[in-house]
């Protein structure tokens, strides 16, 4: 009956368009299916498995494996030639600069001092960002959850800051936080005085701290909301029906089935605030002084800020990064999987 | 249907043979960054080469300043690089460089002409290639606003005034007028090195090699840093950011909230531009120290690229630009001081400019003379930027209260001595 009616104009053309794009992949399609048949019968099914997965396994090793190989080489070379064939070997000599210091308390008393302020700023900087962060957005998931007025609305909002670009974030703020910012203009409109947010050591961390928050926290947000929706309603009832306070709902049956979510979003928010560097760049340039300097900052300083491109120290520095992001990312799915089993 | 296939046929013999006569031209491609409009005014001249070299395309990239000196060096590394490009890093460039004089018509004219700037383009060692020209050559040296003195009824101090007349009458302007920065300086190596100069650094021992803590540069670095401590100079430039990163405070200056404004000629043009009549400004000699009253000489070169698969193109697109007509109307519409000797014999008449830009234009020409050979000596070293970014970052920290300034002399020694032996390796 259907097929006896007539096709509209457009949905004709669509058709005949996908028909267009069909016809030869259908073509490809029958091509590839022989000689697929007859490497099935020569590896067996089971192994067949293996076939499919090499187109991705083969970008995955050139474009992350082949890198990291390469970053490898580059930290055991020294000089400045760009190739490795024009760098020579130098065994382990740029971990011994990066690792020779007086006490590593005292960034000043190290060798490469830069780098050990970057990394004590980098510590501090993921503790406080990664605690906030998992707080602010728990707080603002639950709240998103909640049958409130324009939630749609809300969540939007509090997404908006992710699509954007970190330096147009980071931009956007300084316009805010600089010497005649309007932070600023707020402030001496009101009678105060003005801060220099950005050339204070103590307001530099703060402020990349609370940027980074801001821009990021829409992304931990719907992450948790997801988790948050996927807890089945019953257990919620069940809980009103025994009168169980509020605060117990929350510790008792919210967060233990949500703790999946996040693991995720420490993980993440871990891993990126150990790579944090576009944002602060654009925002403090790593200032005032080395205050707000990154370990990432300073592998790109060392590597092409300077008229010696210093690429095998950089690289050491980005394999030690790499080391301490695995042990993290390690540790946080051991404790997911000892809470899971537990 | 016959006439269709008549048409497309026609189509694609035509398609074909201008794609031909595409082909036969050669592409020479350059990679340059503007400060004003020298990148309008290049683009006008090369449309004029192109009328008249049928054969050659000329691709113009321009690029930001900091894809010059961070992203450059790794595609000429790599062999990748354009085939000719506009660079501020003389020496650091000068290993990728080519040596033009088996293409060029008259080696003399450039002998003549950009001998003296030459052995900046040179690599290390080569004491007769010629790799490019001067597009501009700059002289550090201060801008002052003098609506500022005028309203605060102090006087300018005269020609020989030492760097602490300087910051101190800036700071007397600043307090009585209420102007946030009384001076600034760039956040820049080169910038701080003509105050240290003309404090007397010697930057070399007698074999040449960088010995740069001395007591002229001790006097240079303590005058910068005590001028943060007590409120001269302010730390949004030298101790707001870390490492190497360059600062400049032309905006702040363009709003009229710096009294003086150490920065150098290639101001000139956006200044004559921004500031418009909003307030008087004028470029002043350098200021003196116990070495003198001495720049710091520099500028951007164009250098052909040694990897240029058309090294007899880029030397006619370099003749084209280099000879003096062009030249000097490069020069004269871009406000530059001429970095050619016969056409800054014969002086340039700077057409476009107001009265003020003309005025700093001569100042920063008079310059020239009073450049110490320190000065040069640093400009031609192949490694300054070593020595350059050690002292900006150094310095910067402990401008910023990150330890004091023997430490910093002691980074500042370290820092120079690790990354040149590095590049020894």
């Amino acid at each position: 009956m259907a097929s006896d009616a007539p096709i509209p104009a457009a949905q004709a053309e669509r058709a005949g368009a996908a028909n267009l794009f069909a016809a030869p992949l259908a073509v490809l399609m029958r091509l590839i299916d022989r000689p697929m048949q007859v490497l099935q019968r020569l590896i067996g099914e089971r192994r067949m498995a293996y076939v499919f997965l090499l187109p991705n396994l083969v970008f995955f090793s050139l474009f992350v494996f082949l890198p990291l190989i390469i970053n490898f080489v580059f930290s055991v070379t020294g000089g400045a030639g760009l190739f490795p064939s024009e760098r020579p070997y130098v065994g382990a000599q740029q971990y011994a600069y990066l690792f020779d210091c007086g006490s590593f308390l005292d960034p000043s008393s190290c060798r490469e001092d830069h780098f050990w302020r970057g990394v004590s700023n980098t510590a501090r900087f993921t503790v406080f960002q990664v605690t906030a962060m998992v707080l602010f957005s728990l707080l603002t998931a639950v709240v998103l959850n909640m049958k409130i007025k324009a939630r749609g609305f809300f969540r939007a909002v509090y997404f908006f800051p992710v699509l954007l670009s970190p330096v147009v974030v980071a931009l956007t703020w300084k316009w805010i936080l600089q010497r005649d910012g309007l932070l600023n203009a707020a402030i001496t409109s009101l009678g105060g005085e003005r801060i220099l947010f950005l050339v204070d050591p103590s307001w530099a961390m703060f402020w990349i701290v609370f940027v980074s928050i801001w821009a990021h926290m829409g992304f931990y947000t719907l992450i948790l909301l997801a988790g948050l929706q996927a807890i089945p309603a019953d257990l919620y009832e069940a809980a009103e029906m025994d009168a169980t306070p509020r605060w117990r709902v929350f510790w008792r049956i919210t967060l233990p089935l949500l703790w999946p979510n996040m693991i995720v979003v420490i993980v993440l928010a871990l891993i990126r605030g150990v790579q944090t560097f576009d944002e602060v760049f654009v925002l403090t340039g790593g200032g005032p002084g080395t205050a707000t300097l990154m370990v990432v900052h300073y592998i790109y300083e060392t590597a092409f800020a300077n008229q010696v491109q210093n690429f095998g120290l950089a690289a050491a520095a980005s394999v030690v990064l790499g080391v301490v992001l695995f042990a993290l990312t390690l540790a946080q799915l051991a404790a997911s999987r000892r809470k899971g089993a537990a | 249907m016959h006439s269709k296939h008549w048409i497309s046929a026609l189509a694609l013999t035509a398609g074909l043979v201008i794609g031909g006569l595409a082909q036969a031209q050669t592409t020479v491609r350059i990679a340059w960054y503007s400060d004003g409009n020298e990148g309008e005014v290049i683009t006008d001249l090369l449309k004029r080469f192109e009328a008249q070299n049928k054969d050659i395309k000329v691709v113009l990239d321009q690029v930001p300043y900091k894809a010059i000196t961070e992203n450059l060096p790794v595609q000429l590394a790599s062999g990748q690089g354009p085939d000719i490009a506009r660079v501020v890093d003389l020496g650091g460039i000068a290993r990728y460089a080519l040596d033009l004089r088996p293409h060029l018509k008259d080696a003399a004219y450039w002998e003549k002409n950009f001998g003296p700037f030459l052995p900046w383009m040179r690599p290390e060692g080569d004491t007769k290639a010629i790799t490019g020209f001067m597009t501009q050559l700059t002289v550090t040296g201060p801008f002052v606003n003098k609506t500022l003195f005028e309203q605060a009824g102090i006087a300018l101090p005269g020609a020989k005034a030492t760097w602490e007349d300087w910051g101190k009458a800036a700071r007397d302007v600043a307090a009585k007028v209420q102007a946030p920065f009384p001076l600034a300086m760039d956040r820049s190596g080169h910038r701080f090195f003509s105050v240290a100069v003309s404090e007397g650094a010697k930057v070399f021992d007698a074999k040449g090699e960088p010995a740069v803590i001395d007591d002229g540069f001790k006097r240079g670095a303590k005058l910068v840093y005590d001028w943060h401590q007590n409120g001269v100079m302010k730390k949004e430039l030298w101790g707001s950011v870390s490492g190497t990163a360059y600062r400049g405070a032309n905006d702040e200056f363009k709003n009229a909230q710096v009294v003086m404004y150490q920065s150098g000629s290639w101001q000139i043009a956006q200044f004559d531009k921004t500031v418009g009549d909003a307030f008087d400004w004028i470029a002043v000699p350098s200021p003196c120290g116990a070495g003198g009253c001495s720049g710091m000489p520099g500028g951007a070169g164009l250098v052909a690229i040694k990897t240029t698969k058309s090294p007899e193109a880029v030397a006619k697109v370099m003749e084209y630009l280099a000879s003096e007509p062009v030249l000097s109307e490069f020069y004269a519409r871009s406000l530059f001081v001429p970095g050619h000797l016969g056409i800054a014999a014969k002086g340039l008449d700077y057409q476009g400019a107001s009265a003020p830009a003309k005025a700093a234009l001569k100042v920063f020409s008079d310059q020239v003379a009073q450049l110490s050979p320190v000065a040069y000596q640093l400009q031609g070293y192949t490694s300054n930027r070593v020595i350059f970014n050690a002292v900006i970052s150094r310095l910067g920290q402990a401008i910023s209260g990150e330890g004091n300034l023997d430490e910093a002399y002691k980074r500042i020694e370290s820092d120079i001595a690790q990354q040149i032996a590095e590049r020894k390796k």
